[in-house]
């Protein structure tokens, strides 16, 4: 038999529904995943925190285990594995067992992996080299006093290690995405932390569901030709011992999983395929194969394993200053010059009403802008989207722009509209700080709640 | 002819770096791209997102190229003030790229 990983969280903002429709349509998986963490996703988790301390987790994942409670009642065996736990996962865990509780259900455990908070470590070695910003070089100590967040990307290791506990639902902090999936494929095959070639077919697997729909037909370069995309299905990895998997998803959903799919999803967010590097293990792509295994079915198998490297990555965030941005709808001939002008003209106001921003941005969004222009610019347009955005770090001159916006419908060309929505609102910036660790610094432990 | 009856793609974010992912529809397109589609020819393309440095990655079993465009979103995420701060529409844009005829 082999195991059946399901996913139904691919961002924090996905299918609220997506588990328990997953778990329906599939009552046979041994494990869902549920991925909720970006860099920007940690900075919100930190604000709440700061508001409220017993905040700073994803919430949504609350009313997912509420969703799911009918179906462990049904005798449902699946075990969940997510790390909504953010900068809070005893939290998190408190919150799902006062959920599971106040709804009679008394028999399910919970653990969390802690530890990947780092923050004060950080701010403790500002210095230490591995902290410089792995993109720009630049020294902690430039951004150190703005600092809001630093996790590490935790491994399978901690995850697998709890459900050898007997817990039904694991929840992390900060984690290596495709080692939700790792994880129990190595606890289930009673895998060693040495077995590289098995441990990258599961990263190799984690990574294509991590996603949610991404594998099943979302943002594919054939989505339009897809036949039927209003509900498309959730991603299924069937692991088997040796790490090879199939994808595949619900039977009678919408959605596709072809060879297209697949490679496409094997190509997002990945810099060199021949070294793509996890806590658990560094994965080679280049001796993958694919190959049809039935109807919405693609077996994978090859991939190829390394040790991990002795350093963990940090994801680090740090304030930034505030950033709004205003949209309004021109309509008429010459559209996009109007645009354009209505843009400087609403920065000319800012100037002097005496803010002279540090960041300004005009587009105007149907003639080529978003892509800056690499795709060739449209003229002659008669409908436009102006979209100015500013960034400050100054909050009172960003909310006088966002008072300025909407003046334009008064004062700007015949055929400004499209502003119902109400002033721009005014959002705090974080900047990203990706650096590293020595694994050896990191100190994994888990906690089963009661 | 564009490179989108050749292949098809992909693209995200990781920190202010994108990659984008280009998939040849038959080894004959990929043998063609290996050629023409160069790391200098898709910088030039993308000059305007002022890029510092185009890498490509070659995965000859998966018919595929990886690019990737270091330092091409202006900070990325939270701090980008573009629409597409996560280069997300920019495996649409490789797409329409004009490519020499066979």
């Amino acid at each position: 038999m082999v195991l059946r990983i399901g996913n139904a969280q691919g961002f924090w903002g996905d299918q609220i529904d997506a588990a328990a429709n997953l778990i329906h349509q599939s009552p046979d998986l041994d494990y869902l995943t549920l991925d909720y963490l970006s860099e920007v996703s940690m900075s919100i988790m930190a604000i709440q925190q700061e508001k409220d301390p017993t905040a700073g987790y994803a919430r949504d994942f609350i009313e997912v285990v509420r969703m799911l409670i009918p179906y462990w009642n049904r005798g449902l065996r699946f075990r969940v594995i997510t790390n909504a736990g953010g900068l809070n996962p005893e939290g998190c865990a408190e919150a799902c067992l006062e959920v599971l509780r106040s709804s009679g259900v008394h028999d399910k455990k919970i653990a969390v992996v802690l530890g990947d908070n780092v923050l004060d470590h950080l701010r403790s070695d500002i210095d230490n080299p591995l902290f410089r910003n792995l993109d720009t070089g630049d020294s902690l100590s430039k951004v150190d006093k703005d600092l809001t967040t630093a996790t590490a990307y935790l491994g399978a290791r901690p995850i697998a290690e709890a459900l050898s506990e007997g817990v039904d639902i694991v929840i992390t902090g900060r984690c290596a995405d495709p080692s939700l999936t790792v994880s129990a494929c190595a606890f289930h095959y009673r895998w060693k932390w040495e077995q590289y070639d098995e441990l990258a077919g599961a990263t190799i697997a984690g990574h294509l569901i991590e996603c949610g729909t991404q594998v099943t037909g979302g943002i594919s370069s054939s989505w339009l030709a897809m036949e039927r995309k209003t509900f498309i299905g959730f991603p299924i990895a069937e692991v088997d011992a040796r790490g090879n998997c199939v994808i595949t998803k619900p039977p009678g959903t919408d959605g596709m999983v072809n060879e297209q799919t697949v490679k496409e999803q094997l190509l997002y967010e990945i810099e060199d395929p021949g070294n793509y590097m996890s806590p658990d293990v560094n994965v080679s792509f280049l001796s993958l194969e694919l190959r049809e295994d039935g109807t919405d079915r693609i077996r994978i198998s090859g991939a190829k394993g390394t040790p991990p490297g002795e350093t963990l990555k940090i994801s680090a965030t740090y304030r930034d200053g505030f950033k709004s941005e205003g949209l309004l709808t021109i309509v008429g001939d010459d559209a996009e010059l109007k645009a354009k002008l209505c843009g400087e003209i609403l920065l000319d106001r800012i100037r002097r009403a005496g803010y002279s921003l540090e960041q300004t941005r005009v587009e105007c969004l149907g003639s080529g802008d978003a892509t800056l222009g690499v795709m060739g610019s449209q003229h002659g347009l008669r409908e436009c989207v102006l979209r100015v955005c500013v960034k400050d770090q100054r909050r009172e001159a960003v909310e006088r722009f966002t008072k300025e916006v909407a003046s334009l419908v008064a004062s700007g060309p015949q055929g400004v509209t499209g502003y119902t929505t109400g002033r721009p609102k005014v959002r705090p910036v974080f900047g990203f700080w990706p650096c590293l660790i020595r694994t050896l610094d990191v100190k994994p432990t888990i906690k089963v709640m009661k | 002819m564009k490179l989108k009856e050749l292949a098809y793609a992909r693209s995200g974010d990781k920190g202010s770096n994108v990659n984008i992912g280009v998939i040849a529809y038959s080894r004959d397109n990929y043998l063609f791209l290996q050629m023409h589609l160069t790391e200098e020819r898709v910088a030039q393309y993308f000059s305007c997102l002022g890029s510092r440095k185009v890498k490509r990655f070659d995965l000859p079993n998966l018919l595929a190229f990886n690019f990737v465009l270091y330092g091409a979103l202006e900070g990325g995420g939270s701090v980008s003030l573009r629409t597409d701060a996560q280069g997300k529409a920019l495996g649409q844009a490789i797409l329409q790229m004009s490519i020499e005829a066979k």
